[in-house]
């Protein structure tokens, strides 16, 4: 054996075609996932310049952030349906698999690749799409990438990538009662900001880390990108081998359990060096909710909205109150005593089977606010059905939320699904910037159980003494 | 994509942290299939009232700005989404330069394929031309060449750049007209280890 590397090293070193000194190292990509949103100049490209797909097998096209999730059969944007009819010959033209918006596969692109066991530990897997980093669940290095770099892939299954340096984000103890991934990641963000992870490959470790569900663990590296690192991965272990155990795309009995060995060998070594480090102990996360219009402006439920005055930073201090300005907020405002008219549960943050089922766990029993309109976007269409032979369907739309079917919906509002100006949304999704949810609409990113209860109460509440006393 | 070696231009300074490719090219306009007409949309909701006229509180939209070819912002620039769409309203709208204290990684690597240089300089250097730029207008000029900055009130600053991204943008490449050149090792690859 020799020197002990990192899960990261080991995925590179199997996937550099070409290397030389001073410059960025040519890398195979296994898995290309394609939506009709950063796609539709790079088939024009290839086309321009007579190029074809090198491996319409590796790649995997669906539609998800223009979809309307209701009445799907007309599409009354038609500037939504030019794209999408865009992909659809595209796809057609270079053979390359497609789930449409009619195809029992479509749903989010970070949610179906996973689902369908396309996303395997060991692979690169690239995406016109930040949240990409969302595949590093399982121990794959999956990364977004944009436009210009879809049509480089396509063409030549390839890029051309600086060495990745490493960071390890270590989480210790445990997750409290009513605390989710997702307030664990908002709080890492919270603590070490926007920017700590520009220029690494993420990697999650330790035993909070560990007892994580892959759909968990998925949470949390959905959002390595609102740290700025592009990719954010976990090494594999048996909880990852479980989850794609019978996946339609994985490897099939004697084979799997070989892919299995192999998987679980890619796991950082004892004693790996990572390039920087950061901890931060679980069991001392909160439920969060986020204050202002970066993902990093967050607190625990039970504090107050920061006051901007006491800080030394005059750019600091003006970030804030324009934050708070947007967000239409005061200084030392009580996070519980915000109002909120909108809640969304959904996005490839928070709209998998398991996120739906403690929501709904919040839900039952109760009604929806009369003040807030409240709908669930399950994250893919076999999600949906799931939940419906489970009856969560039942229990949301008894409590006044509305059941839409698979997509991005009001993660970024690009159909109609749209929070008005000066609105409040409490959202499972994953950005909370100016005009996100639309023009002038004003996100609080909760975790799927948080959003659940915030629609009963109306105004955020502890998530924690919601449950002893309603429904629990 | 069209070279650069040397740019001279006018700096439109833009104070503000953290500016993410939603604000820089908002969703709605992202419906296009086309690379080109984005420059129009940049930074749309800040530009623009919800009646479509000219906000007069966003400095974009000041008249001494019109020529602006050179964009100074803050920390963290381009960050969220990976949207090409943003470097291509920057560059539809006329800049060639962005200079930022720090860049997101996705936005930065997108710049390149553009043809837009971004600049990383040390924060003190970025807060005088912004102050600056504010006050009265300012000249900036870059060689890419010799990797400097230079602007009229007297700056004169070195920068750094990957030697790939720097012969990309001198050269004006087509990134995939390039690694095609390597497709037989592209091939290999494919036949020991990705069948
Ligand atoms: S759900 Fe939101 S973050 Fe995820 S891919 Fe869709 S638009 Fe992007």
């Amino acid at each position: 054996m020799g020197r002990p590397k990192t899960i990261v090293e080991k995925i590179w070193d199997q996937h550099v075609i070409h290397k030389e000194e001073g410059k960025p190292e040519l890398i195979y990509i296994d898995l290309h996932l394609v939506h009709e949103v950063t796609s539709p100049q790079a088939f024009e490209g290839l086309r321009m310049k007579k190029r074809k797909v090198r491996r319409p097998d590796r790649t995997f096209a669906t539609m998800d952030h223009n979809v309307p999730t209701r009445h799907r059969h007309i599409i009354k944007d038609q500037i939504s349906k030019k794209q999408m009819d865009t992909l659809e010959q595209n796809c057609e033209e270079f053979g390359i698999p497609l789930a449409d918006i009619n195809h029992p596969d479509q749903g989010i692109v970070h949610i179906i690749g996973p689902q369908l066991g396309l996303t395997q530990p060991g692979k690169t897997i690239v995406c016109g799409d930040s949240h990409t980093s969302t595949h590093g669940a399982f121990g794959a290095l999956a990364f977004g990438i944009g436009t210009s770099e879809v049509e480089h892939v396509l063409a030549t299954q390839s890029l051309w990538q600086a060495t990745p340096k490493t960071l390890q984000v270590k989480v210790d103890g445990e997750l409290g009662t009513g605390v989710t991934a997702k307030d664990l990641i908002l709080a890492i963000i919270a603590k070490f900001g926007v920017r700590f992870g520009t220029g690494y490959v993420v990697e999650y470790t330790g035993e909070a880390i560990r007892k994580l569900s892959m759909e968990e663990r998925m949470t949390i590296c959905n959002m390595s990108i609102e740290a700025g690192a592009r990719a954010g991965l976990i090494s594999p272990d048996d909880t990852t081998v479980e989850y794609l155990r019978g996946k339609r795309h994985a490897p099939k009995d004697e084979e799997f359990e070989a892919a299995a060995e192999e998987w679980k060998s890619l796991a950082t070594d004892p004693g790996a060096e990572y390039d920087a480090h950061v901890e931060i102990n679980a069991s001392k996360v909160e439920p969060q909710v986020t204050w202002g219009t970066n993902p990093s402006q967050c607190v625990p439920v039970g504090a107050k909205t920061p006051d901007p005055s006491v800080l030394d930073d005059a750019q600091e201090q003006d970030s804030i109150q324009r934050a708070l300005d947007y967000m239409g907020l005061e200084a030392n405002q009580e996070i519980q005593s915000i109002p909120i008219e909108h809640v969304f549960i959904g996005s490839c943050t928070n709209s998998r089977i398991s996120d739906l089922r403690k929501a709904a766990e919040i839900v039952k029993g109760g009604k929806v606010h009369k003040d807030v309109t409240a709908i669930v976007v399950p994250g893919s269409h076999s999600v949906k059905q799931q939940a419906e032979a489970e009856g969560l369907d039942t229990i949301f739309l008894t409590a006044g939320f509305e059941w839409r079917d698979a997509g991005c919906s009001m993660c970024l509002a690009m159909n109609d699904d749209i929070v008005p100006p000066g609105e409040r949304c409490a959202s499972t999704s994953n950005r909370n910037f100016e005009g996100r949810q639309g023009n002038g609409a004003r996100t609080h990113l909760v975790s799927p159980e948080m959003a659940a209860a915030a629609a009963i109460e109306g105004t955020f509440v502890d998530v924690r003494k919601f449950g002893a006393t309603v429904g629990g | 994509m069209e070279p650069i070696k040397q740019h001279e231009g006018l700096i439109y300074p833009l104070d503000r942290s953290n500016v993410d490719t939603d604000q820089i090219i908002p969703k709605q306009f992202l419906k296009r299939i086309e690379r080109q007409g984005f420059g129009q949309f940049l930074f749309y909701n800040w530009r623009f009232n919800d009646d479509g006229s000219l906000r007069e509180d966003f400095s974009l939209n000041d008249p001494m700005y019109k020529e602006a070819t050179v964009l100074v912002g803050g920390e963290n620039f381009g960050c969220g989404s990976s949207r090409e769409h943003a470097p291509w309203a920057i560059q539809d709208y006329g800049f060639k330069v962005v200079i930022a204290t720090s860049f997101a990684d996705i936005f930065y690597n997108n710049c390149f394929k553009n043809g837009i240089l971004p600049i990383v300089l040390p924060r003190h250097e970025v807060n005088d031309l912004l102050n600056q730029a504010k006050e009265e207008k300012v000249m900036i000029g870059v060689d890419l060449v010799n990797q400097l900055v230079k602007s009229d009130h007297g700056l004169v600053s070195a920068f750094d750049i990957q030697p790939y991204h720097k012969d990309m943008l001198l050269n004006g490449w087509d990134e995939i007209s390039v690694t095609l050149n390597y497709a037989e090792a592209i091939d290999q690859y494919e036949t020991e280890k990705a069948k």
